[in-house]
């Protein structure tokens, strides 16, 4: 019987593993070891400002293990959204690791690197043939927000993937993927069902994060067969429980039966988990519906300014008693001080103990804790004009003389000298649309031999 | 009457996308799945009412059977890491779900 073995060593490059656990994995002699490196989780920071959410010696850690097995035994390996955001900077980075260790260990290999950039006129001429759509929340995009967008990029689907692996690459770094693209692109191009395929791709993207119990910094075992697939440990410590895929299932998604990618949508309204023994469980029933026109789901970035922060604690009960409405009059007082402040930049307060965690959506923001905690956050067109907002903003509320007062010499207690500190540039999603458009032009393939 | 915490064996919040945030409740015994099922015991105005917001902003909510899991999926004031944004990740916005009370079927 026809049978496809992935290793997944981590639900996300740099998050680790241990070493026993791919050992584990390795004696399975698997077909593809695939790792999903990105998330949009961490926020549009890292995609705007070309930085990886992840640490670099523990990227390096990891892919040292992965190189490593992979080339010394012919075990292709794909790694997708590098650097986190996959675009460029990112992308870049993680290849740069790659050759260093390739060097290092003497590795050699044919390594295929896959960009996922978007340039600004792709999207606006998108834009005026009608194919692009907004996703749920997003604002209608305009030539507007693409000149403000400084990064950009696609998800790209299986085909670029296979495309590296059809020019013979043995290590494949892909920009931003669908994470169930990296682990299907191999076995979809060996004729393994594409439901299946993608289904499987989309639990074996956390690694072991759908067993029981569940891990991000440990592998797991996905074994495709012709009509099902097989999830197994590979910790002696966890097992895989048809409730702990199915609610995997779930996880992060907006709708667990139909899920939407590149080219078409998985479709689970027919899937069956079955506890097979030695804590697998086989899934069946998944299948891919492509769409009548392919499309992409497309993430950008822009800058919409820097930020200073200056963090206080409050413990005057009088004070915290009418907590709202000293900070509506504090800010009053900065408007009137200085009124450009407010015009160009924002100031929230975040106050803990209040409703920090859940703003207008808090239930019990009335129920005062006896000790505030407050952020005050500034965020400014250039880092001067936020530090002065910041400023202003801290040292009104500092000795604010609002009604009721009996401590007259100072309303907040600072944990630091300096109060206030740069917190650096601030980055909004501006672009989270689908573009109608081909599965591989976006996605350039350059090929080095190491 | 119960909470939610006496009988789920999950209740969390998690972004689905910068823009959306999904409540998900997982519960231990299948009777409880299938009282809740079969009650339309959570529906848009019992979210509207718990989160403060209108029943039109509630944007699904979806019966799992193979999870016996229910998802709220709800949209974000701001989206994740813009300035004003509260929880980057949307992994704290479960507590009204715990704080909410209802008359079991067992009691």
């Amino acid at each position: 019987m026809a049978r496809f073995t992935i290793l997944s060593p981590t639900a996300i490059l740099g998050y680790g593993f241990p070493e026993s656990s791919f050992e584990r994995g390795l004696a399975h002699n698997p077909d593809l070891i695939a790792v999903d490196a990105g998330s949009a989780d961490p926020g549009p920071y890292y995609l705007g400002a070309g930085k990886s959410f992840t640490d670099r010696a523990a990227v390096r850690r990891d892919l040292s293990l992965l190189l490593r097995a992979s080339v010394s035994r012919g075990i292709p390996l794909v790694i997708g959204s590098a650097g986190g955001a996959g675009a460029q900077p990112h992308l870049q980075w993680t290849v740069d690791i790659v050759k260093e260790l390739a060097d290092e260990l003497a590795l050699s290999f044919r390594l295929g690197i896959i960009a996922a950039d978007v340039a600004g006129e792709v999207l606006l001429q998108g834009l005026q043939q009608h194919r692009v759509e907004a996703l749920t929340g997003a604002a209608p995009l305009t030539a507007d927000i693409l000149y403000q967008t400084g990064a950009m990029v696609a998800q790209m689907g299986v085909e670029p993937i296979q495309q590296a692996l059809n020019a013979g690459c043995d290590v494949v770094v892909a920009g931003r993927a669908y994470d169930p693209a990296v682990f299907a692109a191999l076995p979809m191009l060996r004729g393994y069902d594409a439901g299946l395929a993608l289904h499987l791709g989309k639990i074996l993207e956390c690694a072991a994060i759908a067993a029981s119990p569940g891990s991000g910094a440990d592998c797991a075992l996905g074994i495709l067969e012709e009509d099902r697939f097989i999830l197994q440990p590979l910790s002696e410590s966890r097992s895989f429980t048809p409730a702990s895929v199915a609610a995997h299932t779930l996880y992060e998604k907006s709708d667990p039966y139909i899920l939407p990618g590149p080219g078409g949508s998985l479709d689970l309204r027919n899937v069956s988990f079955e506890n097979i023994g030695e804590g697998r469980v086989a899934v069946s029933g998944s299948c891919f519906t492509p769409s009548e026109d392919y499309y992409l789901k497309i993430e950008g970035a822009r800058r919409v300014g820097y930020r200073s922060i200056a963090i206080a604690g409050i413990r005057d009960p009088i004070m915290i008693a009418s907590i709202a409405e000293i900070l509506e009059q504090v800010r009053s007082r900065v408007n009137e001080l200085h009124p450009a402040g407010l015009q160009q930049g924002s100031l929230h307060f975040h106050v803990y103990g209040r409703d920090a965690v859940m703003g207008d959506r808090e239930p019990q923001r009335e129920k005062l804790s006896h000790e505030l905690g407050i952020v005050i956050d500034t965020v400014c067109p250039d880092p001067e004009a936020a530090d002065t907002l910041c400023s202003l903003t801290r040292s009104t509320l500092l000795h604010f003389g609002y009604g009721g007062r009996i401590a007259t010499a100072g309303n907040l207690a600072f944990p630091f000298s300096p109060s206030d500190l740069r917190a650096g540039e601030v980055y909004e999603f501006s672009v989270y649309h689908l573009l109608q458009t081909d599965a591989l032009s976006l996605f350039p393939l350059s090929i080095v031999e190491l | 009457m119960a909470c939610l915490q006496d009988i789920a064996l999950v209740v969390r919040s998690k972004n689905t996308s910068p823009f959306t945030y999904s409540l998900d409740i997982m519960f231990r015994e299948a009777s409880d799945y299938a009282d809740f099922k079969s009650r339309k015991l959570i529906d848009k105005a019992l979210i509207a009412e718990l989160y403060g917001m209108a029943q039109e902003q509630v944007l699904d909510i979806i019966f799992f059977d193979p999870a016996l899991a229910i998802k709220i999926c709800l949209p974000r004031e701001i989206s994740s890491g813009a300035p004003g944004d509260r929880d980057v990740y949307g992994a704290q916005q479960h507590a009204p779900l715990l704080l909410w009370n209802f008359t079991h079927a067992g009691n």
